[in-house]
């Protein structure tokens, strides 16, 4: 067991690396931070003392193994807006991010889960396929055109609610509802084909032949062996908390760690990007070894059997 | 290529197999070996054919995939016609690959769903570069024909054919590029009772006109007997009796062979006492020492947990691993 | 006659495929008087397990029946689901061709007894501990408190059908319907559960209804034997009956489709043609098209059940004409 954790850890740390050294390059070759930090008409000497003071003078691989370095004693580098460190700025964000995303999440899983369920107990009905068409509304609709709706509506249309900013709950209302409905659309989809599958396996009708209620076998045979691969789902759903609002925090002007990524790409602010981008590529990497680890526990079949 | 006349068309030697695998599950545990065909020997001459019987798990549908080169072996050789038979992949074996074919047990599955099965049929053809394809359409026709299936059948999807009628059809792909041995992996296991026996005679017509060598695997002694020339029973990847199925199922020797024979319920014979093994085939990966099979063996002695038999021939031809077989016991 | 314990009377089930509607049972009349053990064989499709399947309720919204199915004086086609349910496993249980996946792959086979024994017998906590081991014990399962603890992965198929068979007895119903119980298994494994099987009905007198694709299972293990073609029982005798004078065409036709495994061999005798489609059977009777005693009035109309012998029923309109 140790040793499997052990394997699975080392893998999880090199998809990390691998994910900072690509976005180390592509960063560095698609823009020159110095210009669009510095203004345009700036003097050459000080876009020189800029490019000097953040080492962006030295060739791409020496700064790279200098980040290397300062990232493996924890330390992400500083922004070059503002100049602290970005590992600084990331974490303040976090909890504004987790303020919708944490909401949405339940959200996703209080109405996709059961609906996902009645839909498939009540296979070909109107509730079913109304659920479906839903269901394949919810994700293909792109969540800033949902978003874009459902402002129009609720702010300002009726007024109910704001628009965008984040002075109080009815601000993370709309967020909170944009995120959580094109999740919740997955997830009902992906319960319902759990549910039909186990509800067409043998162990169903034998339970059934057993004389148990058909209220029984639900709950005690089909629910339990549906949870096992819609648990997976939800598991990797956690590893999107962090930066999965990255367009619907932008739409709405919420000032998570999705939008400081965005002004940070758009401003070149190397430190801060790479500092998100480890981030997320940590806690995806967290989601997937959690969900490893679950799937184990609730699934006899991938335990290990001692003979 | 100069092999003698009376030259088997398969001469199998020693065949083995062995799967490194991990014990007790899929992540830890150390490593184990798997024997899959651990020392099987056979010859098969042309127009004849072996039947390969024995449990799920005895190494029969490996020895089969042995045969014809689709696995590699661990140790052996095998001989067709006299020559070694060539790694798989080679230009050699590809060519050897046109006098041996194979027929599964799923025609559904060894069809492509998407194809009319007339260009199926003639699919082989165009892989080896055979004929041009006015000539690949008589072939086919022609061979669909002599499975019994008729013209129209040619432009038809597999889902539109019965079970029986798809396995004419694989049969005459198999059968197009005119080889001498088919290998048969249950070929008629899936198919209903009421067709089985078609697709047994249409076997047996086959072999007539065509001097066709099967290798016949089932688990059906019944069907066994009724096509087979010889018969080797298989047991934990050994061969634990072999020779005229007549005298085999008839008066077994080998005692697993006897718990076979005695497992098939006869309709006529109500009541007669049965010999009921105990438990399940060990797991290949622990094959018991000594003989394989003292473990479920009614008759097995100390000997037997130590010694492991080989096959002897008996006066009756047959040959036959177990220490405790009538004329084995001074041996 | 003595009362029978089940008796099916013109039970027809159509299945809405959504398409068209399709009928599987074309009335199906059959009896099972208590103890008795009988056979039903045929190929696929032909409604043994359908038959059964109708009969407790278990085959789900698409299927529409007809008919009745009567049980201790009640009709059960038809009634409520708790009538059902209280019939089910409790009266008459049934055991599936694969074993393994009949059971709960997420459950201790311990739990999956248990829940019968809560279900049927009220029994938790200890004593249903005790009597879920007397059970694996009683269908010859060696260390029975240890395999309690066993998940279905861990154990073979033969074991656990045994298990199947435990769970079976834990109601100690009054009929058992085997359905295909040794298909998935092993020759050895096969001659073990039938034997197990055999046992339980000399110790319990409990009725079995065994389905099978194979003359020869319901031969070695029935009294009675019904031959099924198309979703019609088309002959219905006993065992020694069946294989001396069977009456119906199709039934001599799968006897010597059979190979032997002694004494001489001989070509087997194929039935021509494939089993009809159920959306596209032939006008009268089903069988006509691969009959080899075809006259033009087998196409009029399907022929009724006649009486051969004494209790040897058969539905050909030859058949009659033997003893008239």
């Amino acid at each position: 067991m140790m040793r499997y954790l052990a394997g699975r850890l080392l893998r999880a740390m090199l998809t990390i690396f691998l994910v900072v050294t690509f976005a180390f390059f592509v960063l560095r070759l698609s823009g020159d931070p110095a210009l669009l930090i510095m203004s345009v008409d700036a003097p050459p000497e000080s876009i020189a003392a800029f490019r000097q003071s953040w080492g962006l003078d030295q060739p791409v691989w020496v700064q790279y193994l200098a980040y290397i370095g300062h990232a493996l004693t924890g330390d992400l580098g500083n922004s070059m807006r503002d100049g602290r460190p970005a590992i600084q700025l990331v974490v303040e964000r976090i909890p504004a991010t987790l303020a919708i995303t944490v909401p949405a999440f339940l959200l996703k899983i209080a109405i996709g889960v059961p609906a996902g369920i009645y839909a498939a107990l009540h296979r070909n009905s109107l509730a079913d396929r109304l659920t479906m068409v839903l269901s394949v509304a919810g994700f293909t609709m792109p969540s800033f055109v949902l978003a874009l709706l459902l402002v129009l509506l609720f702010a300002v249309r009726l007024g109910w609610l704001p628009s965008s900013g984040a002075d109080g709950i009815a601000y993370a209302i709309l967020p909170i509802v944009t995120l959580g409905a094109a999740g919740a659309a997955i997830l009902a989809r992906f319960t319902r084909s759990a549910m039909l599958e186990v509800l067409g396996q043998p162990f169903i009708r034998a339970a059934s032949a057993k004389g148990l209620p058909w209220r029984r076998v639900v709950a005690e045979h089909a629910l339990p062996n549906a949870a096992i691969p819609t648990t997976t789902i939800i598991g990797f759903m956690v590893g999107t908390l962090i930066a999965g609002a990255v367009v619907v925090e932008s739409v709405f002007a919420w000032p998570g760690v999705g939008r400081l990524l965005v002004v940070a790409v758009a401003n070149r602010d190397l430190a801060v990007v790479q500092a998100i981008l480890l981030l997320v590529a940590a806690t995806m990497v967290s989601a997937n070894i959690a969900v490893d680890l679950l799937y184990g526990w609730i699934d006899p079949r991938m335990r290990q059997v001692p003979r | 290529m100069n092999a003698p006349l009376d030259a088997p068309l398969v001469q199998a030697e020693n065949l083995v197999r062995h799967y490194r695998v991990r014990r007790g599950g899929r992540l830890f545990g150390e490593h184990a070996t798997l024997r899959a065909v651990d020392g099987v020997s056979f010859a098969l001459q042309a127009g004849r054919t072996l039947g390969l019987v024995g449990e799920s798990g005895c190494g029969k549908t490996t020895t089969a995939r042995l045969v014809l080169g689709l696995l590699t072996l661990t140790a052996g050789t095998i001989r067709v016609d006299g020559e070694i038979l060539p790694g798989a992949g080679t230009a050699r074996w590809r060519s050897l690959r046109q006098v041996m074919q194979m027929v599964f047990q799923d025609p559904l599955a060894a069809l492509d769903r998407r194809v009319a099965v007339g260009r199926q049929v003639m699919e082989p053809l165009a892989i080896h570069g055979i004929a041009n394809a006015g000539e690949r359409r008589e072939r086919a026709l022609a061979i669909l024909h002599s499975v019994g299936l008729q013209a129209h059948h040619f432009d038809r999807y597999p889902h539109e054919l019965s079970g029986g009628q798809r396995q004419r059809v694989v049969l005459a792909r198999a059968l197009i590029l005119s080889p001498r041995l088919l290998v048969c992996d249950e070929p008629i296991s899936a198919l209903d009772v009421s067709i089985q026996a078609q697709v047994v005679n249409l076997l047996l017509d086959l072999q007539a006109e065509r001097g066709l060598a099967y290798l016949f695997i089932s688990h059906d002694l019944r069907m066994v007997r009724q096509v087979s020339h010889e018969v080797a029973v298989m047991y934990l990847g050994r061969i634990v009796e072999q020779g005229d199925p007549d005298l085999l199922f008839a008066a077994p020797a080998h005692p697993y062979t006897q718990a076979l024979v005695s497992a098939i319920p006869v309709a006529t014979e109500r009541g007669r006492k049965r010999l009921i093994l105990k438990g399940d085939p060990p797991n290949p990966v622990s094959v018991p020492p000594g003989c394989a099979f003292h473990t479920r063996c009614p008759m097995a002695v100390a000997r037997c947990r130590a010694e492991t038999p080989a096959l002897r021939l008996l006066d009756d031809g047959r040959r036959v691993a177990c220490h405790l077989a009538p004329g084995m016991a001074d041996a | 006659m003595p009362q029978p314990l089940i008796d099916i009377r013109k039970l027809t089930v159509d299945f809405d495929t959504g398409r068209r509607i399709v009928r599987a049972l074309h009335g199906v009349d059959l009896a099972v008087q208590p103890g008795e053990a009988v056979g039903l064989v045929g190929e696929s499709g032909s409604g043994k397990s359908v038959t059964w399947l109708a009969a407790l309720g278990l085959l789900g919204s698409r299927a529409r029946l007809g008919g009745q199915v009567l049980f201790e004086g009640r009709n059960l086609v038809g009634s409520a689901v708790a009538e059902l349910e209280a019939v089910r496993g409790a009266c008459i249980a049934m055991i599936f061709q694969d074993p393994s996946s009949s059971l709960d792959p997420v459950y201790r086979i311990g739990k999956q007894l248990g829940e019968a024994l809560q279900l049927h017998r009220g029994m938790a906590g200890t004593a249903a501990l005790a009597e879920a081991a007397r059970l694996l014990d009683r269908v010859g399962i060696a260390d029975a408190r240890r395999r309690l603890g066993d998940y279905p992965h861990e154990l073979s198929g033969g074991m656990n059908q045994r298990v199947m068979i435990a769970m079976a007895l834990a109601a100690e119903p009054q009929m058992l319907v085997a359905d295909e119980p040794t298909t998935a298994l092993d020759a050895t494994i096969q001659a073990q559960i039938l034997e197990l099987l055999q046992e339980i009905r000399r110790d319990t007198g409990m009725a079995l209804v065994l389905i099978s694709h194979d003359l020869g299972v319901v031969a070695e293990n029935t009294d009675r034997v019904c031959v099924m073609y198309a979703g019609r029982i088309v002959e219905d005798a006993p065992i020694g009956t069946i294989f001396a004078e069977p009456a119906h065409p199709y039934t001599r036709g799968l006897l010597s489709a059979l190979p032997e495994l002694t004494g001489p061999r001989r070509r087997l005798v194929a039935i021509p043609g494939v089993v009809p489609e159920p959306w596209n059977l032939p006008r009268g009777c089903s069988f006509a098209p691969r009959c080899a005693a075809f006259e033009a009035a087998c196409e009029a109309a399907a022929p009724a059940s006649v009486e051969v012998a004494q209790g040897h029923w058969a539905a050909c309109i030859r058949a009659g004409g033997r003893n008239l």
